[in-house]
Parts: C-alpha cells; structure tokens; sequence
C-alpha cells in the first residue's frame, strides 16, 4: 500500500481513528493535537498542583515536619519543573497555539503536520520520566534551576533523568515554534495581511521566535551540565577549574525568555477574548503588534537580572537594571489598550471576562513587583526570598492561568459545541481569585522580613502569615473542584451552544462548532477585520 | 463635560491621597541596623508609593469599566467602534518611560551611595598577598577609607554552617561578632556548593560561591542580635542553615575578642 503524503490532506480517513479514540491516536489533525495538549497539560497541572499542596502542608508550620528534607527538596524541584515545562508552556503554546493559528491564518492545518504531532508526543514519555524519576532513587532536587554544583553532587539518577526529561521538552517546544513560524509566515490564505492576522497570531511569532533562539541555548547547557555529572567533565564544576556562574549566565539566557514564552501567548489570548465579549475593537492595533515585538527584543538581553547577588560586575548590574525596567514600557502599553477595549464597550460579566480581568489586576501587581526587583539594590535584599516566590507566581499564576481558563471558558463552545455553565464558572473563577490572592500577597511580606524560598523550616515569627498562605493554596485546590465538574457536566448535557454564540468575528468563530476536520467546508474565509465591532457589515473592510 | 474633568481630578488626587498615606504609614520591612537599611527603605518607599498609585489606579479603572459599561439586559448590539488613538498610544508610552528612566537613574544614586559602583581598592590587605581573582559584593567602603582599623573577617560556608575566622585573633567563631559603627570587610569562600549571606535587617544579600571569592562590606549601626540566613539552595538542611551575628559595644566586641583570641603560633 503506498500512502500519499500530501500535506493539505492530513484527513487520510482510513488511518485515522474516529470518534474519542483519535485523541489517542498519532493524529495530523490540528484541533486534535491541541486538545491533546491541553488535556495533558492539564493532568500534569492536577500533579504539579498536588506537589504545591504538599509544600504548602509542609510550610503551614516552622518545623520539617511533614515529609524529609530531601524528599521536600524534590517536590519543590518537580513542582517548577512541571508547572513551566509540562503545563504552562505546552497549553499556552501548543494548546491553544495548534487550535486557533491554522483558524486565523485561514489554513487547513499547521505547516507540517507530522512534525507537530511528533512535538506533541514527545510530551508524554518525558513528563512520565520525570514523575517516575522519583520512584528511582529520587528525583533532582537542585530546584528547576539545577544550578551547579549542588546538581552535580546530589543523587545522578534523578539529576540526569531531569537533565533528559527537560532536553525531550525543549526539542517538543522547538519543534513547536518552527511550525508556528512556518505556519503564520507562509500558509496564509492569499489575501491575508500581516497586519491583519489577530492579536494572537502576532504574540506566537514573536513567542516562537524566542523559543527557537533561546531554547537551544538550554539544551547545550544542559548537554554540558550532563557531562558534568556523568563524564566527570569540569565544564561548571570548581574542584575541576569549571565555573558555576558562566552556568547561570547560559541559563537565565534561555529562562528569562521563557518568562515571555510563558506570558506573551496570554497577552494574544486575552487580546482575543477582551473585543468579543466588551463587543468593541482591540484598542491600538498597530502599537500592540509593535509592543510584542519590543518585549521579544528586549526579552532577549535581561537574563542577568537573576543573578544581582553573584558576584557580576557593577556595569553589567546597571545595564541589565535598565533594559529590565524597560520592558514595563511595551508591557504597560498592552495593559493601557486592554483597558481602554473594556471602556465604551457593552461588556458581558461571564466567566471568561471576569478571568481576562482578574488576569489584568493580578497581572498589574506581578509587573510592579518586577520593576521593583529590576532595580538591583532593590533586588539584593528580596533575591531568593519568598517576594520572589510571590513575584513570579503572580506573573505566571495571576497572569497566565488565569487567562488559561478564561480561554477554555471562551473556546469550549467551539470545541464541543455546548456551553459551559455560567453559575459554576464565576463560582470558580470568584474561589480560585481569593484562594490566589491570599496564597500569594502575604508571601511579600514573608520575603522582605527575612523568610528565604526553598526551605523546609522557617523562623516561628513567620507561622500565622504562612498559615495564611497554606489557606490560599487550599481555596486554589478547591478551586479546581467546580471547574472540573462544570466541564464534565457541560460535555455531556451542555446547553448546545450553536456555531456562534458569542457573536464573535474571528475566524475560527465562522465555521461550525466543532469544526469540520479541514476547519472549513468551503473556502476559508477572508477576515480582514477580526476585531471589527460597532460597524455594520457594510462598513467592514 | 466640566463635571467629568471634576470627577477625574477627585478621584485620581484621592489615589495619589490614598497611596502616599499607606506608602508613609505601612512598614513593611524589618529593622534598619545597617548603614545601608535607610538608604534601602527610602527607595522602597518610592518604589512602593509609585506601585500603589499605578496599581490601585489600574484596578479602579477596570472595576470600573466593568460596572459602567456592563451590557444591560435590553441593550443589544455593539460598543462603539474606536479602534485606536494615536495621541493616547503616545502618551502612555511616553509617561511610563519617563517614570522607569527615573526610577532607574534614582536606583542607581541609590546603589552608588551603597557602595556598589565602586570598584574595590586593590591595595586591600587581603589582597596583597595573592593574585587570584576577588569579586566584589555590594560595598560601602570607600577606596581611601579602607583603613588598619577596618575589621577584617573571612568567611567559609559548607553545608550547612558558616564559619567565621577573625585572622587578627587567630580563632574561628560559628557567631559573627562585631562592634557597631565599624566597617566590617568580609572575604567570602565555600566549600562545597553555592550558598549565600543575608542579614534582612542589614539589607545585604551576597552569594558565597566555590571557587569564586567574594568581598563584602557592611556598617551595623545598631546593637543586637540578628540572623544570618543562607538564601541559596545549598541541600537538603539549606532551611536549617542559619546563624547570628551579634552586633555589640566596641568595649563588649573587644571583651568577646580578647576571651578568643589565641596566640600565634610560629613554625
């Protein structure tokens, strides 16, 4: 039998399964492969939210009491480790990016379909190998950033399958970016400007292109880091003349970038979500495509903020203070135009705009605190303190998902056909708000008067306002109880939500929910003004 | 039209109102006991006003939109169809970069007052003898002002204790003692992984890093007892890994000296 490979026809029906089945299967299809990533994003959300719980149990009182101080070390190591590699990353990118590009670009499906759903299955094996790395001889417990050379001297099983785990993830986020480039650059429909792709499609770009520069920067460390421990190379290793900073400096080189790869998807899908359901333009176009753009540029030259306390030269200090501070500039930019979205709009108050709002309020204050650890005297007493651990948690957390759910709110009507329950949705979104906020805000404190991160015991004086903090995270673990109810509920016995029910004019919106596996039954239609509220059809370009 | 203006006049005083208020009368930070703690609070202070006023602002507009422009129940249709404004996109690019320039230079006053832009005198003692490379941690010791009576302290961390050698004395102490209104100079050294030297109420971090010595400089200006706290993941008891330094009279740091001191011993 000879298989045709053509890649405009991924829907070769006699080899790819039907029904639930093909969410299993090796499939091409676009739509497939990003629920495939969602849904398994979300699992490794439920186990790195399990390992947050622990720590919080083990913080709610000042002594090591709760699990042994190596097996503490692990969880905090596999808890950052999953959260940004095997959720935040995989859903805001490959989740949502896999759905909604192919829609917006008006194109059957991504540039190269096989390499996409490689990318895809690469995620599973390595999360399980991580996890698993555990019931070895226990898993890394340098934290996520493995820095040497305490990742050189504890256990090398763990240390290494970390080492492999993250390679596999970096290769599956590479593989990634080259299609979501490929795919916004060269497939679109004929007809379809640059400047007139949503918001969305904008932040993928610039998100990809940090991911194919940066990410291989990583690996190579990495691949170094491996040598170290296994080798006996003395690449960052002292006692061999290696040196430990040069690490950190080629690390942070790869997670500053990340922070953006992690964000900069958020800010197109809130972009999405905030003009269909205010019912008004995206606010600023051009200036928010510029924005984007200026946060990538500059993304790239501020690694070295993380390292304030190493040893790094005064110039060095002060230039990355500054490049850092300036990334407030095209970030609050964004924040100015989402506001002035919602004003003069006819808003609905459901789940997905009350998330998209909650991400801004939170999203403000993580961005505040950041300007504050820019600046380094500022950050050399806060460094490695819990006002970090709060910082990044309201950045990444408040901030992306957030606007991870409120994309589910605002999609799942596309993607099942049927509505999700409203009541149930602000119940969540009302739990998960509160839980955060008392999980986070009081960690400011904890940090500016004394409590470092990463440990398992603490000075007593801090025990009420961990306490406080240990009842945040049990409201955000409650949380996740309504959430999962509503979208088991809804997939069954939804209320059916028709092609398009928030009126919306973006094009995945003009097709039938779900949609056809070629997205379109006809032509893919040219939408020139996705964002054109107030006009009449006449009036739209 | 007027009405409005009033209204956004009130409110946006009533922010700055509120935000200097709470700026001026919540303390946040634990005790000033360095040289560098009131230099460090008074930029935390702007920082933390300048934060509220952009942070309560931002939220105030939010809630506010929310409630004043909610679709009502008869109400069909669209918002209106502003796509942009070319004057407000220059403004609110213009105003942030202002404030974060600012904010930038008045942080770098601040950290040239800490000490932190100078580089360190190369005719320091400690380094006279050797020509390895020191790196320099925050510092306030000016180049001339590193006197004889300057108190000099080497410093070795390992998992998971910091040991104090006082060079003078010829004795290790695992308590960090020091007179008050003294420049203390610290050579820092580890053994094993990287760990890191905070005292909260000095408001200096610095990490101590194999291979790597560190110098760090600080004044304590007020007696008592404060924590020394390793904030680098250093292993499985970096939690544990803790110490105090006791800042003291000169005539009870001098007691406390001369109790340890051993004589030295020529081979």
């Amino acid at each position: 039998m000879t298989i045709s490979i053509d890649p405009q026809k991924t829907d070769n029906e006699s080899l790819q399964p039907k029904g639930w089945l093909r969410y299993f299967s090796f499939s091409l299809d676009h739509k497939v492969i990003g629920i495939q990533y969602l849904v398994c994003g979300f699992l490794f959300y439920l186990i790195g939210g399990t390992l947050a719980s622990a720590i919080r149990i083990e913080l709610a009182s000042p002594m090591s009491d709760f699990m042994p101080r190596d097996v503490y070390n692990q969880v905090l190591t596999l808890h950052g480790t999953i959260m940004i590699f095997l959720w935040i990353v995989p859903v805001v990118n490959g989740a949502f990016g896999n759905y909604l590009i192919p829609f917006y670009v008006g194109a059957r499906d991504m540039a190269f379909p096989r390499l996409n759903a490689v990318a895809f299955w690469l995620i599973p094996p390595s999360g399980l190998m991580l996890v698993a790395s555990y019931f070895v001889e226990g898993a890394a417990q340098a934290g996520w950033t493995a820095y040497p050379p305490l990742s050189i001297t504890t256990p090398q099983s763990g240390q290494i399958i970390w080492i492999l785990s993250v390679l596999l993830l970096g290769g599956s986020s590479i593989f990634g970016g080259i299609n979501f480039i490929a795919t916004i650059i060269k497939l679109r429909r004929p007809g379809l400007k640059l400047m007139q792709l949503p918001m969305y499609c904008w932040a993928m770009l610039g998100t990809s292109l940090l991911v194919v520069l940066s990410t291989p920067v990583l690996a190579g460390t990495l691949i170094l880091l491996s040598f170290d421990i296994i080798a006996n190379t003395g690449f960052f290793n002292p006692v061999l003349g290696g040196n430990v900073v040069v690490y950190q400096h080629l690390f942070w080189f790869y997670s500053h970038p990340a922070v953006y790869i992690m964000v900069l998807p958020a800010f197109g899908l809130v972009s999405e979500i905030l003009p269909v359901h205010a019912r008004k333009p995206l606010f600023g176009y051009t200036t928010m495509v510029f924005s984007i753009m200026g946060i990538v540029v500059l993304g790239l030259v501020v690694w070295a903020h993380h390292m304030f306390t190493s040893g790094t030269p005064p110039w060095m200090r002060l230039f990355f203070t500054i490049a850092t501070a300036f990334i407030a500039v095209p970030t609050g930019i964004k924040f100015f135009n989402w506001v002035a979205t919602l004003w003069g709009g006819k808003i609905s108050i459901n789940s997905a705009m009350l998330f998209s709002c909650g991400f801004i309020i939170n999203f403000v204050f993580g961005g505040i605190t950041g300007v504050a650890l820019a600046q380094v005297p500022f950050d050399i007493h806060v460094h490695d303190t819990y006002f970090v651990v709060a910082h990044f948690h309201y950045i990444v957390y408040g901030g992306t998902v957030f606007i991870i759910f409120s994309s589910i709110y605002h999609w799942f009507p596309k993607v099942i056909g049927k509505m999700l329950n409203e009541k149930l949705g602000i119940l969540h979104f009302i739990i998960t708000f509160i839980g955060f906020n008392l999980c986070f805000a009081p960690q400011h404190w904890l940090g500016l008067n004394g409590m470092p991160r990463r440990v398992a015991e603490y000075d007593p004086q801090f025990q009420f306002v961990n306490q406080i903090s240990s009842l945040g995270a049990l409201l955000m673990a409650i949380s996740t109880i309504p959430f999962l109810i509503n979208v088991f509920l809804s997939v069954r016995n939804g209320k059916d939500a028709g092609d398009n029910p928030w009126n919306a004019l973006t094009p995945e919106w003009l097709t039938s929910s779900p949609p056809p596996v070629e997205n379109w039954e006809g032509e893919a239609p040219l939408v020139a003004e996705p964002y054109g509220y107030g006009k009449e059809i006449s009036e739209r370009k | 039209m007027l009405n409005k203006n009033i209204y956004l006049i009130l409110i946006i005083s009533l922010v700055f109102a509120i935000s200097f208020w709470i700026g001026f009368n919540v303390n946040l930070l634990p005790a000033e006991a360095s040289i560098n703690a009131p230099i460090y609070d008074e930029l935390f202070k702007i920082l933390f006003i300048i934060g509220l006023i952009i942070f309560i602002g931002m939220t105030i507009a939010v809630i506010y939109s929310l409630f004043k422009f909610r679709k009502r129940n008869d109400q069909i249709g669209d918002g209106i169809a502003l796509e942009g404004n070319l004057s407000l996109e220059i403004v609110w690019t213009i105003i942030p970069s202002i404030i974060v320039l600012l904010i930038g230079l008045y942080s770098y006053n601040i950290y040239d007052r800490m000490g932190g832009m100078k580089e360190l005198n190369h005719n320091h003692e400690m380094m006279s003898s050797n020509t390895e490379k020191i790196w320099a941690g925050i510092s306030q010791t000016s180049n001339n002002e590193i006197a004889i009576n300057n108190l000099s302290i080497e410093v070795s961390a390992m998992q998971f204790a910091f040991l104090f050698n006082y060079p003078k004395g010829n004795f290790i102490s695992g308590e960090l003692h020091v007179p008050v209104d003294q420049k203390v100079s610290m050579k820092m050294e580890s053994k094993d992984v990287i760990h890191a030297f905070w005292v909260p109420e000095f408001r200096i971090k610095q990490d101590i890093i194999p291979g790597q010595p560190t110098i760090l400089n600080f004044t304590p200006t007020k007696v008592g007892k404060y924590p020394i706290i390793c904030a680098e993941l250093c292993g499985p008891y970096h939690g544990g890994m803790r110490a105090s330094i006791i800042v003291e009279e000169e005539s009870d740091y001098n007691e406390w000296f001369n109790k340890n001191k051993k004589p030295e011993v020529n081979l």
